[in-house]
């Protein structure tokens, strides 16, 4: 498969914004978009919006084994449209994209499976809920217990979750603002997973536990033109957790956005301005200069915090590229997290 | 007689028109007898010596030579008479460049037929060539290569000998010693010899002088 | 001043066009020669790239379902199970084949298309578009998908999404066969966990069509190599006289001040712009040489090796760049030893053209160590050569060797003729014509080469021809082929043949490393039909009767040269030792092969029912048997091959393959032929003097002009003698050592004295066509000019 076609044709909105995608970008005005107030329906909203042009589902995971050594997890299904609705067999308009890593301190394990929708090769039912691409399959009775499971060409992982927490809603209610424009998607999490289950690596397998969290975004035009990647923070401080992002502009500045949750699941958004993220130290990953140490502040929750990659190299090497890895965090707080980086390559 | 012209013309083409060379020239040679062709240059000498060889072929007029009219002849019957009665020496020697001086010697006596191989050796050995017989003519000095023209026509025993400036390219010595030599030789074998030359000093050698102005005799 | 140096150099052309003529048409020829060669070789091998990628799914194992059809059903089941398949689909539309694949999921892509363009894939699987060669397209019904033409697709092959596929063959939720992606995951259950009834069958490791063309392909590019050598020669000989033309122009120039430096530069820089011009109309010929031949060439490969191969030309600017290279590089490589000697020239070194060599002497003795050299590094090449590059360098020492002894070797031969002669004219005729030599001898190489070059690859072509009927006949003994779908089927056949043929041999094969090289084993039945037919390479004393008493096995020859095996040896299969009591002929086949008898192979491989059958019978009954098989017994088509049909095909192949040399063969002389003209017009004009005495001495100019064509008869002949020995000596090279080296095998070699017979007549011809034009010019030479040469005012 060639790579940068499917660059162009999945996902990473940035991607497609900064090099003015054109053919997908008119067919924008077909796609529905996110609107104010978000109202969601759950369990269907679990399930796939074939309207919009974007979807995922997004799970990333920190983890122990017995002996303490920490690793990452990412299970990710992203469903993108080449036109809004749902289709049939091979004519549909629907794609879908599966990412799975596991993340050591000295090693990376990535993989990526391609689909087709309208074929019952990829795809998502809310209830009871599937999420599945392939033999992936991120699968329960219901969305707080769930079991999981993705394998590559060198290594597999057998995962159960249960949700400790309710879902939270970012921005109004779900509705979150990714620019001063006001382009926006609809954004949800269940960041109160406890995990546990096996990794299937080269080395062996690795019995580990650990917490997770899962981002349900769709839009159609989550970013605006100026825009060249993302920073995303997903921190677990003990008193509470961050979900914060950054939006690289083309003019150097940026637009930020976070949500403070509470152990209870109380959120409280925050606009522009508010996070701040500052790289403090880069590292060249395959020849991109990648930041991979952040000062990381929320002052109104007295957060003032240094981010450091566990591994450095969690190069996503997938059709569409980034960064994604497990953090530690120091400072202010202490705890564990993860940070996704596109736009570097 | 030998060598009967009657009244022969010849034209060649000019850029402005044609040039009449030989204009009604009427001659004879006998047996035996020496002639000096003289002349200014154009004066047609050449052309009247390459009519009598049966090289070129006159616009009017009869050349007969032993009483045959070698005018009326085609292509092969000129060759023949080139080859049998007559023999040509040039002032550029034209040997054959790819034959030995012996083989030049021989060659047309051997196309004539009548090829006698003690009177090659005597000629050779006359004209001073016995240690160049295996050499190529370039090999040798011009006064070699006119030595090896001689012996190369008198080798055939022709009727008629024809030169033309046959001692031009050569010193006042060498010259000198290579015209009597021929001269010894033609009288040896009862040819008749009939010679271009500018030289006062050589015409006054042979046995009678014709003398061309524009064409005709003076 | 450089106006006025270069106003008089031109004007020589001017003066004698027909000199500044043959310079651009030798130019031209040589040129036009290699390019179109080279045109035809670049096309094959597009052609195959694109076969290789849009139907390389070869190199990838694939999972199949007896009927041909595999329900989409299965294949999300066995996606959804971890196996990393990717869907075909494909028919045919009007006769042309459809191929759709998924291009998310396809371990090649869309083949050779490309979709780097993100509004095209999109519009590949929404709406469908069908991805062809023009030509393909152009034969194509109308169909409501978008076509696109895509050059580097196969000919004859469409290529779209499954889906498009799907819905354009009728064939809606199934699928032909799966693709098997070459990296799996590492969890990941038994296919026959999934779908029992799917066959995974593994890569065809090395047998895909590429390799099998390879040993054309090596066939064509020698042919290029000839091409390029006689062309070489060709543009060597056309600057070396334009050069010797020009010399009392460059003496005057010289003498009246001119710069020697400049005057160089100046040729230099005229010689770039002529090739440059003879090379763009050579490259413009070869182009029509090529279209015209590449038909055959197109026929030959798909027949023999079902190749497609488009018919029609594209202007690769490999080969037309290579061409322009050729003719300035060339031209280049020939002026350079010309400007050499002209910066060396004494300034008033004669102005005439050098008529007589003999003084060259001692760049002859140079010539002839050279050429000594380079023949013995040929046969030591020969002798302890190893590995293709060496072939090679052997082929290129060889030509080259031979070419330079060539003049030598004449120049002997003339002298033992002239000191035999008897008669006058002989030895007036053998002496001139030694003389010729130096002037000839560029011209008489090309010929040696072209010559040489037709008898290598004819007899390399013939020899293919009669190894290959052979081998059919050897392999294909039978008259009649089956082949069962499974076990059951092949009980039934065996009952319905055996009352209404002769004898039912059945061929079954096992899969077994010999000696850790990949091979397959045969168990074929006590017969005389292998008997008679499987003829050894090398062979003990009654191998047949002990291979048949189940005392040894005979394996192919690259199982043979690989493992080294000699006959006597002793290999393992299925765990039994037997010895090696002879090595057969395998040609074509990328891997290993030994034959045991029936009943041992029966014994050590229990589990094999043999599918296939080779039957012996009456070849009038065939077609009556197939017809009833087809209607009554209710065989497939495709399961009955017609041996006599086979043949046939073949045949009717190499005959194309024939077809093809022998247009190379024509063009390759008519050029050494023009190479032949140029030469004795050019010296025609420096030739006067020479014949002038002989003329005034008694020869018409009818007999030297006949003398003329008799030389240059003489001389085609006696380069045709050199010429056969030095084209067999290529023939064994490309049979015996290139070939081995690139495909393990070897050609043996056939003689064709009838066909190098022919080649030395259409050489005699091509000669003699040189020398008429000259000859009869000479014959009509006026006398007054032949007067010029004795006239005193030279």
């Amino acid at each position: 498969m060639n790579a940068r076609l499917l660059a162009f044709l999945l996902l990473i909105p940035s991607l497609l914004s900064a090099q003015g995608f054109a053919g997908l970008g008119t067919a924008t005005e077909d796609f529905a978009t996110p609107q104010r107030p978000a109202i969601f329906d759950f369990p269907k909203d679990h399930g796939p919006h074939p309207d919009y042009r974007i979807e995922w589902w997004y799970l990333t995971a920190n983890l122990q084994d017995a002996d303490g050594t920490d690793y990452g997890l990412q299970w990710t299904l992203f469903r993108t449209a080449l036109a809004p609705g749902q289709g049939d067999g091979w004519s549909s308009p629907q794609l879908w994209m599966g990412h799975a890593a596991v993340t050591t301190p000295d090693a990376h394990f990535v993989t990526e499976r391609l689909s087709r929708g309208g074929i019952g090769q990829a795809g998502v039912t809310p209830d009871p809920f599937e999420a599945w691409i392939d033999d992936w399959q991120l699968a329960g009775p219901d969305f707080d217990t769930l079991t999981m499971t993705a394998s590559g060409p060198d290594f597999a992982y057998d995962m159960a979750l249960t949700a400790q927490g309710p879902l939270v809603f970012h921005g109004d209610d779900g509705y979150s603002v990714k620019s001063a424009e006001g382009q926006a998607s609809y954004y949800y999490s269940q960041p109160f997973y406890d995990i546990e289950g096996t990794l299937a690596l080269p080395t062996g397998d690795v019995a580990v536990t650990g917490q997770a969290w899962l981002d349900r975004e769709w839009s159609s035009q989550p970013l605006s033109e100026d825009q060249t990647g993302w920073d995303w923070f997903s921190l677990s401080l003990g008193d509470g957790k961050l979900m914060g992002f950054r939006l690289r502009q083309t003019d150097g500045t940026h637009y930020t956005a976070a949500t403070w949750i509470t152990p209870e699941g109380q959120t409280t958004p925050y606009p522009d301005g508010a996070f701040q993220a500052e790289p403090l130290a880069t590292t060249d990953v395959d020849g991109r200069d990648v930041p991979t140490r952040w000062q990381v502040r929320l002052p109104d929750r007295g957060v003032d915090v240094t981010v450091d990659a566990i591994n450095p190299q969690a190069w996503m090497d997938t059709s569409v590229p980034y960064w994604e890895g497990p953090v530690t965090i120091t400072g202010s707080h202490t705890g564990r997290g993860y940070l996704e980086m596109t736009g570097y390559d | 007689m030998l060598l009967t012209v009657t009244d022969l013309t010849k034209t060649y083409p000019g850029p402005d028109g044609d040039i009449t060379v030989l204009n009604g020239i009427s001659m004879s040679m006998g047996a035996g007898e020496t002639l000096a062709l003289t002349g200014e240059s154009g004066s047609g000498k050449s052309t009247l010596l390459h009519l009598v060889g049966g090289l070129d072929q006159p616009d009017g007029g009869t050349v007969e030579i032993d009483g045959t009219d070698i005018g009326g002849l085609d292509d092969a019957g000129r060759a023949a008479v080139r080859r049998d009665s007559v023999g040509v020496i040039f002032q550029q020697f034209n040997l054959i460049p790819s034959l030995t001086v012996a083989s030049n010697i021989a060659f047309q006596a051997r196309l004539a037929g009548r090829e006698d191989r003690a009177w090659n050796d005597s000629l050779a050995n006359r004209m001073g060539l016995t240690a160049q017989l295996t050499k190529y003519p370039e090999q040798l000095s011009g006064g070699q290569q006119q030595r090896v023209a001689i012996a190369r026509t008198l080798a055939a025993k022709p009727k008629l000998v024809l030169a033309d400036e046959p001692t031009g390219n050569l010193d006042e010595a060498t010259a000198d010693n290579v015209m009597s030599l021929m001269l010894e030789l033609v009288a040896e074998t009862n040819a008749a010899l009939l010679m271009v030359t500018h030289s006062e000093r050589l015409a006054a050698r042979m046995g009678r002088r014709l003398h061309l102005r524009a064409g005709q005799v003076a | 001043m450089t106006r006025t140096g270069l106003l008089a150099l031109l004007s020589h052309w001017r003066r004698n066009p027909m000199q500044l003529f043959t310079l651009i048409v030798g130019l031209s020829l040589a040129t036009a020669l290699w390019s179109g060669v080279q045109a035809v070789n670049a096309e094959a091998r597009a052609s195959y790239d694109a076969a290789a990628e849009t139907l390389g799914e070869g190199q990838f194992a694939q999972i199949t379902h007896p009927s041909g059809t595999i329900d989409q059903a299965t294949y999300v089941a066995l996606r959804r199970a971890g196996w990393q398949v990717s869907p075909v689909t494909e028919g045919r539309l009007d006769g042309i084949r459809l191929i759709g694949l998924d291009v998310l999921t396809a371990p090649g892509g869309l083949g050779p298309v490309d979709l780097s363009n993100g509004d095209l894939t999109v519009e590949v699987m929404l709406n469908g578009v069908l991805f062809a060669t023009q030509d393909t397209l152009d034969r194509l019904p109308p169909v409501d998908v978008t076509t696109r033409a895509a050059p580097d697709v196969a000919p004859g092959v469409i290529l779209t999404d499954v889906g498009t596929a799907q819905r354009l063959l009728g064939l809606d939720g199934q699928l032909s066969r799966l693709i098997v992606a070459p990296i799996q995951p590492v969890t990941q259950p038994p296919l026959a966990d999934i779908a029992p009834d799917l066959t995974l069958r593994p890569p065809q490791a090395g047998s895909d069509v590429a390799r099998l063309t390879d040993s054309f392909h090596l066939n064509l590019t020698a042919f290029g190599l000839l091409s390029f050598a006689v062309g070489i020669f060709i543009v060597q000989g056309a600057i070396g006289l334009a050069f010797e033309q020009r010399r009392p122009v460059i003496r005057t120039l010289r003498a009246l001040g001119f710069p020697l430096r400049r005057l160089v530069a100046l040729i230099a820089a005229e010689l770039l712009v002529l090739s440059v011009i003879a090379g763009a109309i050579g490259v413009g010929l070869g182009y029509i040489v090529a279209a015209a031949l590449l038909p055959d060439v197109a026929a030959t490969l798909s027949g023999l090796y079902g190749a497609s191969v488009s018919g029609t030309l594209q202007l690769r600017p490999e080969w037309w760049l290579s061409g322009l290279a050729i003719a300035v590089g060339g031209t280049g490589l020939a002026a350079s030893a010309s400007l050499w000697k002209l910066a060396r020239m004494p300034l008033l070194a004669s102005a005439r053209p050098r008529a007589w060599a003999m003084q060259a002497g001692r760049g002859r003795i140079w010539q002839a160590v050279a050429a000594v050299a380079l023949l013995a590094l040929a046969g030591l090449l020969a002798w302890a050569a190893d590995g293709l590059v060496a072939g090679f360098g052997m082929l290129a020492a060889l030509l080259i060797g031979a070419a330079l002894a060539l003049p030598l070797i004449l120049d002997r031969v003339l002298a033992f003729g002239a000191s035999r002669a008897r008669s006058v004219m002989a030895e007036w005729f053998w002496a001139d014509t030694r003389q010729q030599l130096p002037g000839l001898s560029l011209a008489l190489m090309a010929l040696l080469l072209a010559m040489a070059a037709n008898v290598g690859v004819s007899t390399m072509v013939s020899s293919f021809r009669l190894t290959f009927t052979g081998f059919l006949d050897q392999r294909l003994a039978s008259e009649f082929y089956v082949y069962a779908d499974d076990a059951e089927q092949a009980a039934a056949l065996r009952e319905y043949l055996a009352p209404r043929v002769d004898k039912i041999l059945p061929i079954q094969s096992a899969n077994q490393d010999i000696r850790d090289i990949p091979s397959e084993v045969f168990g074929p039945t006590p017969h005389a039909t292998y008997r008679d037919n499987w003829l050894f390479l090398q062979s003990a004393p009654d191998a047949w009767p002990r291979i048949e008493a189940g005392e040894g096995t005979a394996i192919n020859e690259q199982l043979a040269r690989r493992a080294d095996i000699a006959i006597g040896d002793t290999v393992t299969i299925g765990g039994t030792a037997f010895e090696v009591l002879g090595i057969y002929g395998d040609y074509g086949n990328p891997i290993g092969q030994a034959l045991i008898t029936e009943a041992t192979f029966e014994a050590l491989f229990p589990d094999i029912t043999p599918l296939r059958f080779g039957v012996r019978m009456d070849p009038a009954d065939v077609t009556p048997l197939s017809i009833a098989l087809r209607d009554d017994f209710g065989l497939a088509e495709a399961n009955m091959i017609n041996q006599a049909g086979i043949k046939a095909f073949s045949l009717e192949v190499f005959d194309r393959t024939f077809t093809v040399t022998g247009a190379l063969n024509v063009l390759t002389l008519a050029v050494a032929g023009f190479a032949i003209l140029m030469s004795l017009l050019t010296l025609a004009t420096m030739r006067l003097p020479q014949l002038a005495p002989v003329w005034a001495q008694g020869l018409t100019r009818a007999r030297l002009g006949r003398v003329e064509i008799l030389r240059a008869v003489l001389l085609a002949l006696l380069t045709a003698a050199l010429a056969l020995p030095l084209g067999l000596a290529l023939a064994w090279t490309l049979l015996a050592v290139v070939n081995v080296e690139a495909f393990g095998w070897r050609l043996p070699m056939f003689l064709f004295p009838w066909d190098y017979a022919r080649l030395a007549v259409f050489a005699v011809l091509a000669a003699v066509l040189a020398a008429l034009w000259p000859a009869r010019k000479l014959a009509r030479t006026r006398p007054a000019d032949l007067l010029k040469v004795f006239s005193n005012e030279r």
